[in-house]
């Protein structure tokens, strides 16, 4: 700490527990680390009712915004504000040139996979991945197969979740392949804050991110369609009642684009049209924010009306590119992500840059005996769920609960994988007003056309419950705005 | 533009003018109410229901008070202001990315004033500053709205919404009061009449507007020709219709498509209704038709824009 101005930080600290997770500010010894010190001090400078009329100005922003979510399970149509932390994660610049590295790598791996699977499989051929897994994945589409996706490009748009452990070392959690959220909160996260801390902002160098929905549009247009030189981009959205609608209606009007229901399309002779005031208008790209399942009743569930009829045909005759493509949720299922790293050797003849966490697989007698007397210690998830649903976590679960899990992983073990509960990293967030550490993660969001871009940043989500290692947030999880530092 | 943006931005529109609507026409007859002369509680009450076009369904009973409190705060009643506002907020919510980002936080504002536990405890105390609120609201999104959107197709359709909303309601109100403006007209022109057509211009805002045109002399004749024929104030049904039929040819020049021939036709009927018809033609025939035909004329044309431009077939939209 710098001597000549010695800051009486201790008094900004509530209950500050420093163990075996990493801390994002502190050194294990207290000590703030080099690149936290700046905030620190800022932090210290500031009267404590400061920092709370600064973040009643916030909270009134986002309610007169309308920056909600909807959370379900609950009353139908209940809007909530995003919960969010005021003090930024911070990132240097060597981290994040690792993570852009390791995430480019994977994200490159994976999408071959996603091709290598759809057409020859060679990878199952060779036996890297035993072929059951991949055929009993409820996210693989047979009707993929065989079929010409536009510059070989499967997953334009992803999320992944990263986690620091308590060596310091980012590993991945999971990757969104589907329709990865919360971008939206990024932008919007780091908007705020440079309303809420210019200065600090300002005198820390922060690569900027503001730029995603251009680059997002300019990855939709390169997959346009061959021959249509100003392609009709459009949002495809589930509609109002879709947790992430505040999301979609963001980055329609960030891109210019219009945002799209199923009812607002129909198909003739395989092209795909909207109605607009003038007439039917032909539609080029669609960027899906609808799953699967619901996309096109001909094909995928009969029983949705979210989608379009006739949409799958219009796009395997190449006259709507579609992203991402069908069927990616057989690369972010949960058992499939324990192979990620044979993929990079297999595919790229690499190491992986970025690890994963170490995974169970159910569907293996011997690894099933060992998590199912070992519950009580592990985390257990569903493969083919997301946004924190269907998951038990060992330490903080009753008996009763890991009844049920046992009963369900032994009904279908191929439906559950485990791992270890990790004491991934704690940043320091503001509770009243104190400092006190909470679990983050971060989600990088990658696009990939041309080539992959990731702005430098992510949403970084918080567990803002005390103790909770759950980030979601249809789960209380918040969220906090993350500097990449030049 | 998307036909279902085009219908959320026009009902979002017309809520909202619906709303104000209901406001102004609760303050007249709360402030009526203070004269006790006059007609009674019941009667004024049925009217003023009468005049928001709900003239079915709900039974309306208690004080003034409750029933008042209802009009404004009820999630149900679909007459009341809540109601609207709520429905107006939910249809500019699925054009979120449409409208501006102004438009939107003045309209979630109103959303959360109407909603708030002050905004009642406000209300119980002085129902008048309330009321007063809720209207300032809406004109400042109707302020926003021209200013900070662009102003095309969807501007327009928000336009068509204002009028024809308008124009239905203040036809429906001039043919609900008729009877009482002339048939108790013959005769005595006491204060309690007077008072009667004042409210009845403050209904439309156009007490004032009156007054520049015909001096504070109030006749039913003049009131009624004020509301219906004058094409300069924009509560008249002659100024909404003209801004119908500018709406409806600016969507049509935007969009490069042909007018059809019985949209242009009724438009072109309802036109003429207004400026070929002289006010003694209107009083010596019958008034209270003359006030139904524009009502269904508006509603005509309610459903040819939606025929045309949102409810379209894709027969007849692939055959062009």
């Amino acid at each position: 700490m710098n001597a000549s101005h010695p800051v009486e930080l201790e008094t900004l600290y509530g209950d500050y527990p420093l163990d075996h997770a990493f801390d994002e500010m502190r050194e294990p010894s207290g000590e703030v680390r080099a690149h936290y010190r700046a905030l620190a001090e800022a932090l210290a400078k500031l009267p404590a009712e400061e920092l709370q009329r600064r973040k009643q100005s916030v909270d009134l922003a986002f309610l007169t915004q309308g920056i909600t979510f909807t959370v379900y399970g609950g009353d139908e149509g209940t809007e909530r504000i995003f919960p969010y932390d005021l003090l930024p994660r911070l990132v240097t610049a060597q981290e994040w040139d690792h993570i852009e590295r390791g995430l480019t790598q994977r994200i490159t791996a994976l999408n071959l996979f996603l091709r290598d699977i759809y057409s020859d499989a060679k990878i199952l051929a060779d036996r890297i991945i035993p072929r059951e897994l991949v055929y009993s994945c409820k996210h693989y589409r047979r009707q993929m197969r065989g079929l010409q996706v536009p510059r070989n490009v499967y997953i334009a748009v992803v999320g992944s979740d990263l986690l620091r452990l308590d060596s310091g070392e980012f590993v991945v959690l999971e990757d969104n392949l589907r329709v990865p959220s919360g971008v939206s909160y990024m932008l919007t996260n780091r908007r705020v804050m440079k309303r809420t801390f210019p200065q600090l902002f300002s005198s820390y160098g922060v690569r900027p991110i503001e730029h995603y929905p251009q680059l997002l549009l300019a990855t939709l247009r390169s997959l346009a369609p061959e021959g249509r030189p100003e392609p009709n981009i459009v949002l495809l959205t589930p509609g109002v009642f879709n947790s992430a609608y505040f999301e979609h209606t963001y980055l329609a009007r960030q891109m210019g684009i219009d945002l799209v229901e199923g009812r607002d399309l129909v198909t003739h002779d395989n092209v795909v049209y909207m109605r607009t005031t003038d007439g039917l208008k032909r539609v080029d790209v669609i960027y899906r924010r609808v799953d699967d399942d619901f996309s096109d009743p001909l094909v995928f569930r009969p029983d949705s009306a979210l989608g379009c009829t006739g949409l799958f045909n219009a796009y395997r005759a190449g006259n709507v590119t579609v992203t991402n493509a069908f069927g990616t949720g057989l690369a972010d299922d949960k058992a499939v992500y324990a192979y990620v790293p044979r993929m990079i050797r297999y595919y790229l003849d690499e190491d992986p840059i970025l690890p994963n966490v170490e995974t169970f697989l159910l569907s293996e007698a011997g690894e099933r005996k060992h998590v199912l007397a070992n519950l009580d210690k592990l985390v257990v998830k569903a493969v083919g769920e997301s946004g924190g649903y269907g998951m038990l976590i060992g330490p903080h679960s009753t008996a009763a609960q890991r009844e049920e899990f046992a009963r369900q992983i032994e009904a279908n073990p191929r439906n559950y994988i485990a791992q270890p509960t990790l004491a991934f990293s704690r940043a320091p967030c503001l509770i009243d007003d104190r400092l006190e550490p909470r679990h983050v993660d971060l989600r990088p969001y990658i696009l990939f056309g041309d080539k992959v871009n990731i702005v430098p940043g992510g949403l970084t989500r918080v567990a803002l419950e005390k103790g909770s290692l759950v980030v979601n947030s249809s789960q209380g999880g918040g969220s906090k705005d993350t500097w990449v530092l030049e | 533009m998307l036909s279902r943006v085009a219908d959320s931005l026009y009902w979002m529109s017309r809520y909202l003018e619906r709303a104000e609507n209901t406001v102004r026409q609760l303050d007249v007859t709360m402030s009526l109410m203070l004269d006790t002369g006059g007609a009674s509680l019941e009667s004024r009450w049925q009217r003023m229901i009468a005049a928001l076009g709900k003239q079915t369904g709900t039974v309306w009973e208690g004080s003034l008070e409750e029933m008042a409190h209802k009009l404004v705060f009820d999630r149900i009643e679909t007459a009341s202001v809540k109601y609207c506002v709520n429905a107006a907020r939910e249809n500019a919510r699925q054009v979120r990315e449409e409208i501006s980002t102004e438009q939107w936080q003045r309209l979630n504002r109103l959303f959360h004033f109407v909603h708030s536990p002050h905004t009642e405890a406000q209300f119980r105390s002085n129902s008048s500053d309330t009321l007063a609120s809720i209207i300032d609201g809406i004109y400042l999104f109707k302020g926003t709205t021209d200013t900070t959107m662009i102003h095309g197709q969807g501007w327009q359709f928000i336009r068509l919404g204002r009028y024809l909303e308008r124009a239905y309601a203040t036809a429906t109100l001039l043919e609900v009061y008729q009877h009482d403006l002339f048939e108790q007209a013959s005769g005595e022109r006491d204060g309690h009449l007077y008072l009667e057509m004042v409210g009845l211009l403050r209904c439309c805002t156009s007490f004032e507007a009156y007054c520049q045109v015909y001096t504070a002399d109030l006749t039913a004749g003049r009131l009624v020709e004020f509301l219906l024929l004058n094409r300069d104030f924009p509560h008249a049904i002659r100024y909404c219709v003209d801004g119908i039929r500018q709406s409806i040819e600016a969507i049509q020049q935007s969009g490069g498509r042909r007018a059809p021939d019985d949209l242009t036709a009724g438009m072109g009927r309802l036109h003429a209704m207004l400026v070929y018809t002289s006010i003694g033609e209107i009083l010596s025939g019958d008034p209270a038709a003359f006030l139904h035909t524009i009502r269904e004329q508006c509603l005509r044309i309610h459903e040819l824009i939606y025929r045309y431009y949102v409810h379209y077939s894709i027969q007849s939209a692939l055959a062009v």
